[in-house]
């Protein structure tokens, strides 16, 4: 009989310990997929960040290292600068890359390092207990914005992705999420892009993933796919941001 | 052949960790240690090597990390509001045992303060620096030569303990000119300790995994239980100390670096004088050489420290004497250097 479904090699068997509903299991899948279908699981290094997902390097069965607080792109940099003929990617939630890692990463994408980046947006600080994320929306409620996200004391949902496509650096950048399994599916494609991109050395690319916090979010697993539709694609749209391969080619 | 070539203080070390097989720098700018930050764009890039002026002390702290992580030697270098910058990245790579060099070319502080040489960051590269137990082991160049040979073995120490290692030298040392004798050792591009920790694609092996983060009940004492034997382990074999005139001394000064070298002169003017005083110059900071001052603290009448600060390393003076022999301190901070004249003059009162 055919088999047509199992786990891939670059996942591990552990159970993880993500709240029910939360899409980073989901997103770890999609990238050992990914890591399976390109044949690279053997030269690939990975970067698990702090914040929930710096459990992922239990759920990949890679090699992976854990870096400081916003600091992966600048340990994926001095990884793959001494090893080029490896794959480098960090995985990051919205306070590591778009709050305390902001230089690490915009610096990153400037110099063009050909590494990949998951970026994965849950306008929350999980970790920590449900706290403003740099991406939290606006009169969105949470443990440090109790009234909700005012923009006159808090500032607005920052829109790193396309900022960073802005930079001359960067090559790739897509916004998806994985609040269905019809996003899902276009997720896993731009995650894969991403990769290819490195392993034809085209350089900077980046992959954000809007993703299901409902425990941060205070609403059950099913309101939370909901809420991604209602609310984070009005102030994230999803679609590329940039594919300077495409623009190269006057496709775009 | 031997090649002894006029050389600044900064070059030296850089060219030091070339012939050492650093494979990769990343350094940011910042007085007075710019010169070293030059020579590597120029050398690594010329030796096929990896260079970057990083965005931040904190970025380069961090390319540190990654590459050592992926097996390779590499360094940064900084001055003292930099290196401040870099102490998060220093405590994940003791936490996570990663070798890396790490260069100081102190200036004055607290804050932005000066651009003069000064010794006042004793503290942050003895005791610490950044959160957590741990130790580094610190070297103290008392010589354009000495930056030249202490940053080649700073590499050897960082990989053969698979710990940061600091070279703790001063704007003065950086931008002083001195022949250098440079070894021509075949560059250790691939170094002779044996790496099988590092993360470079699990090809024909188990996946691994680098971290400092230890939740399960236990493990983190754990660890830290195992790199204090590392630490008990650096204590008892790299403890580095030069002495002069120690045997008739009855007044031993004590210094390190530049202020060392005022040491020496404040020494050779009191020995002609018929003053009985000797030095003891700790090469390595940490560890400390406490057996030698503990060694002679019945037998001296007084220690002196000199130092370019208020008065830091004079804390270990006093702890290795435990009590049995007065420590007495003369130190100019904020960039002051300590006077020739002054030293000679306290041992006089000293002796009195």
């Amino acid at each position: 009989m055919k088999k047509l479904f199992s786990r891939p090699e670059s996942l591990t068997a552990k159970r993880n310990l993500y709240c029910s509903g939360c899409g980073h299991g989901i997103v770890h899948r999609l990238i050992a997929e990914v890591v399976d279908e390109l044949g690279i699981r053997e030269k690939t290094i990975g970067i698990a960040p702090v914040g929930c997902a710096v459990f992922a390097y239990d759920y990949w069965n890679f090699d992976v290292t854990e870096a400081a607080h916003g600091r992966p792109p600048a340990v994926a940099t001095g990884i793959k600068r001494v090893l080029r003929d490896r794959i480098v990617f960090t995985y990051q939630g919205d306070g590591d890359l778009a709050a305390i890692g902001t230089a690490e990463t915009v610096h990153a994408a400037n110099r063009g390092e050909n590494i990949t980046i998951i970026f994965v947006n849950n306008a929350v600080y999980g970790m920590t207990g449900g706290q403003m994320a740099p991406t939290t929306l606006i009169a969105q409620k949470t443990t440090t914005t109790p009234l909700g996200r005012d923009p006159k004391i808090a500032g607005y949902p920052i829109k790193i992705s396309e900022a960073l496509a802005q930079l001359e650096g960067s090559v790739y950048i897509e916004r998806v999420t994985v609040n269905s399994p019809k996003n899902t599916v276009r997720a896993k494609r731009a995650i894969k892009k991403a990769f290819q991109n490195q392993i034809e050395n085209k350089g900077f690319s980046l992959v954000e993933v809007l993703s299901m916090c409902p425990t941060g979010w205070g609403v059950d697993p099913t309101d939370a796919v909901k809420w991604i539709e209602e609310n984070m694609i009005q102030t994230f749209p999803l679609g590329v941001i940039k594919d300077k391969n495409l623009t190269a080619k006057g496709d775009l | 052949m031997e090649d002894r070539i006029l050389m600044k203080g900064n070059h030296a070390v850089g060219e030091g960790g070339i012939q050492a097989g650093c494979q990769a720098y990343f350094g940011y700018p910042i007085t007075p240690q710019n010169e070293l930050t030059q020579y590597m764009a120029k050398r690594m890039i010329e030796e096929g090597r990896v260079f970057i002026q990083a965005e931040s002390e904190i970025a380069a702290i961090n390319m540190v990390f990654g590459a050592s992580l992926a097996g390779a030697r590499a360094m940064t270098s900084s001055s003292s509001p930099g290196i401040s910058l870099k102490q998060e990245g220093i405590s994940y790579m003791a936490g996570c045992e990663l070798p890396g060099v790490i260069v100081n070319i102190q200036r004055g502080g607290p804050g932005l303060g000066n651009i003069a040489g000064a010794q006042s960051d004793y503290f942050q590269a003895t005791k610490g620096g950044g959160h957590g137990d741990y130790h580094l082991i610190v070297l103290a160049p008392a010589s354009v030569q000495e930056m030249y040979d202490l940053t080649g073995e700073a590499f050897d120490l960082a990989d053969k303990y698979r710990n940061p290692v600091i070279v703790l030298a001063d704007g003065i040392l950086g931008q002083m000119l001195e022949p250098v004798k440079i070894v021509n050792k075949e560059a250790k591009l691939n170094s002779s300790v044996k790496k099988d920790w590092i993360l470079d694609g699990c090809e024909g092996r188990e996946p691994r995994m680098i971290r400092s983060l230890l939740m399960d009940e236990g493990a983190l004492e754990e660890h830290n239980w195992k790199l204090n034997k590392k630490y008990e382990k650096m204590k008892e074999t790299e403890v580095r100390v030069e002495t002069d005139n120690l045997k008739d001394a009855e007044v031993a000064l004590v210094g390190y670096g530049t202020s060392a070298r005022i040491c020496k002169e404040a020494m050779e003017i009191g020995r002609r004088k018929g003053i009985k005083v000797g030095l003891i110059r700790p090469i390595t900071l940490w560890p400390f050489p406490e057996e030698v001052i503990a060694e002679n603290a019945d037998r001296l009448k007084a220690f002196l420290v000199i130092e370019m600060s208020l008065g830091q390393m004079v804390e270990d003076v006093r702890l290795a004497t435990n009590g049995r022999c007065p420590v007495y301190f003369y130190g100019k901070p904020g960039g002051g250097i300590p006077e020739v004249d002054v030293i000679v003059e306290r041992i006089n009162k000293i002796l009195k």
